[in-house]
């Protein structure tokens, strides 16, 4: 087998399961083993995609909205910890075990929580998505920090660079590949957490919309707004995949 | 003719312990002016750690470190040092690793690109400029290396094993090599190996470091004018100095 013919078989795989599941969903509804009323057949659902794309569209900028600022917030308080953890031995000491546990609370249970205190705005939602996007940053971040090789530091000193200059040279950019690993995971737990805070209550937002069509039994639609969250997070997990590519380029040059 | 104007470091009485342990005790050398001299010994005799003293790295318990008569000890940025790997940083092109040194000490990112990249031809390295570390061979490496030292700072070079990685051909071609990079650019350097005849072919001097803690116990000079002659190493001479180092350790 050529490594041309490996490559493409790799490739397709995925399209060919996806495509089976797709005929086999097609099939169970088409033969009416369950009734359409429970189970939307494929075609229905691609229907009601376009049907309410408008609509969708709409809470879709919101719920977008709140997965970036909160992405954002979150990583930007990442960088501040891990920075502060690396620099003072103690707050890491202190500081790691507490982020471990902060990640064993699901992210279902704080939501309630969240919106008893700031609300049905968009304040808890956010809220939400960088308690959701904190933890893996942090902890990639960490790691890459301590990748370093200590000689490298020890060259840097020896040409007389401070702690700042440490760190913007070598940590930083040591840091990266584990960074965007992080942020990776990160980008699609934004998604899903703005998605649940909005389940609580709100008025724009995937979730709203969710739990609107929940209660009208609309099936066909509440497939038509998963399919749209994982298209969602794909696309935004591809996004941090291309800023990597862009602002590592020298793991592509090998 | 070593007289104190030619005198660029000394390093007088250097002692350093790690805890209980005193690693290297009561260290004295010299480097003059275009000096190319050898620390020999064994591993474990202290050469690092007296490296990592004479760059500033390591506060010494005892003595002194002099750069020009004036005195260094403890700050780093004042001798340029090449450690054991090449450690070229991989998220750097070739250029910006070897203009990295000038960047630290306050120089504008342009002006040291332009700086650094004017030293690439006289390095070997044409070409290279827009490379990462990962794509380059080992002689390269350690060419861009060199560089980057010598970019470093004020004409004095540190350097722990620089061709101990390499094979043997690309070694004895980085010591032809090197030898005239340092005459055209006037390094002065003091280096640690423990190849004996690396060290015969290389050096004006040779301090012999041995015991724990690690003292210095001989010197010798290698009384051969460079250029040296190409089958120097297949000389008597060659062969009379091997002898004595080989009694000395």
């Amino acid at each position: 087998m050529t490594a041309k013919y490996r490559n493409i078989t790799n490739k397709l795989s995925p399209v060919v399961a996806l495509a089976l599941l797709v005929g086999v969903w097609a099939a169970v509804c088409g033969f009416g083993a369950i009734p359409a009323s429970m189970l939307p057949s494929p075609l229905a659902v691609g229907r009601a995609f376009v049907s309410e794309f408008p609509v969708l569209l709409r809470h879709l900028k919101a719920t977008l909205t709140e997965s970036l600022a909160g992405l954002a917030l979150g990583v930007a308080l990442s960088f501040v910890f891990a920075s502060l953890m690396d620099r003072f031995r103690a707050l890491y000491r202190a500081g790691y075990p507490l982020l471990v546990i902060s990640q064993t609370i699901p992210t279902i249970a704080i939501a309630p929580l969240l919106v008893l205190w700031m609300g049905y705005g968009v304040q808890p939602k956010i809220a939400l998505v960088v308690l959701t996007t904190f933890f893996p940053i942090t902890v990639a971040l960490l790691d890459g920090y301590k990748s370093v090789d200590p000689d490298e530091i020890s060259l840097l000193r020896s040409m007389g660079a401070g702690e700042l200059q440490v760190f913007r040279y070598i940590k930083l950019p040591a840091s990266l590949n584990s960074f965007f690993s992080g942020l990776k995971i990160s980008a699609s737990y934004a998604v899903v957490g703005a998605v649940i805070a909005e389940w609580l209550g709100g008025f724009d937002g995937l979730g709203v919309y969710m739990t609107k069509v929940k209660k009208a039994y609309a099936f066909d639609k509440m497939f038509a707004v998963i399919i749209l969250i994982v298209l969602v997070s794909l696309a935004l997990m591809l996004a941090v995949t291309a800023l990597r590519k862009i602002l590592t380029p020298w793991e592509r040059k090998v | 003719m070593n007289t104190s104007a030619d005198r660029i470091l000394t390093v007088e009485g250097v002692t350093k312990s790690f805890g209980e342990k005193t690693v290297i005790r009561d260290i004295s050398i010299r480097l003059d002016r275009g000096e190319l001299v050898c620390l020999l010994g064994q591993s474990g005799a202290g050469k690092t750690t007296l490296f990592n003293v004479i760059s500033g790295l390591y506060e010494p318990d005892a003595g002194r470190v002099l750069l020009n008569g004036e005195d260094v000890t403890g700050r780093p940025g004042k001798i340029s040092y090449m450690l054991q790997k090449d450690l070229l940083l991989p998220y750097r092109t070739v250029l910006d690793n070897a203009a990295l040194p000038l960047i630290v000490r306050g120089m504008k990112k342009s002006e040291a690109r332009e700086r650094a990249g004017a030293e690439f031809h006289k390095f070997g390295l044409d070409g290279y400029e827009k490379k990462y570390p990962s794509q380059l061979s080992g002689g390269m490496r350690q060419r861009a290396a060199l560089l980057r030292t010598y970019l470093s700072a004020s004409g004095v070079a540190l350097l722990d094993e620089p061709f101990s990685a390499l094979d043997t051909l690309t070694k004895s071609a980085m010591h032809k090599w090197y030898l005239g990079v340092m005459r055209e650019i006037e390094l002065s350097t003091l280096f640690i190996t423990h190849d004996i005849d690396e060290a015969i072919l290389l050096s004006d001097r040779i301090y012999i470091m041995s015991g724990k803690p690690g003292e210095i116990t001989d010197e010798i000079v290698i009384d051969v004018p460079k250029p040296r002659p190409a089958d120097f190493n297949l000389t008597e001479e060659f062969l009379r100095y091997k002898r004595t180092l080989v009694s000395m350790l």
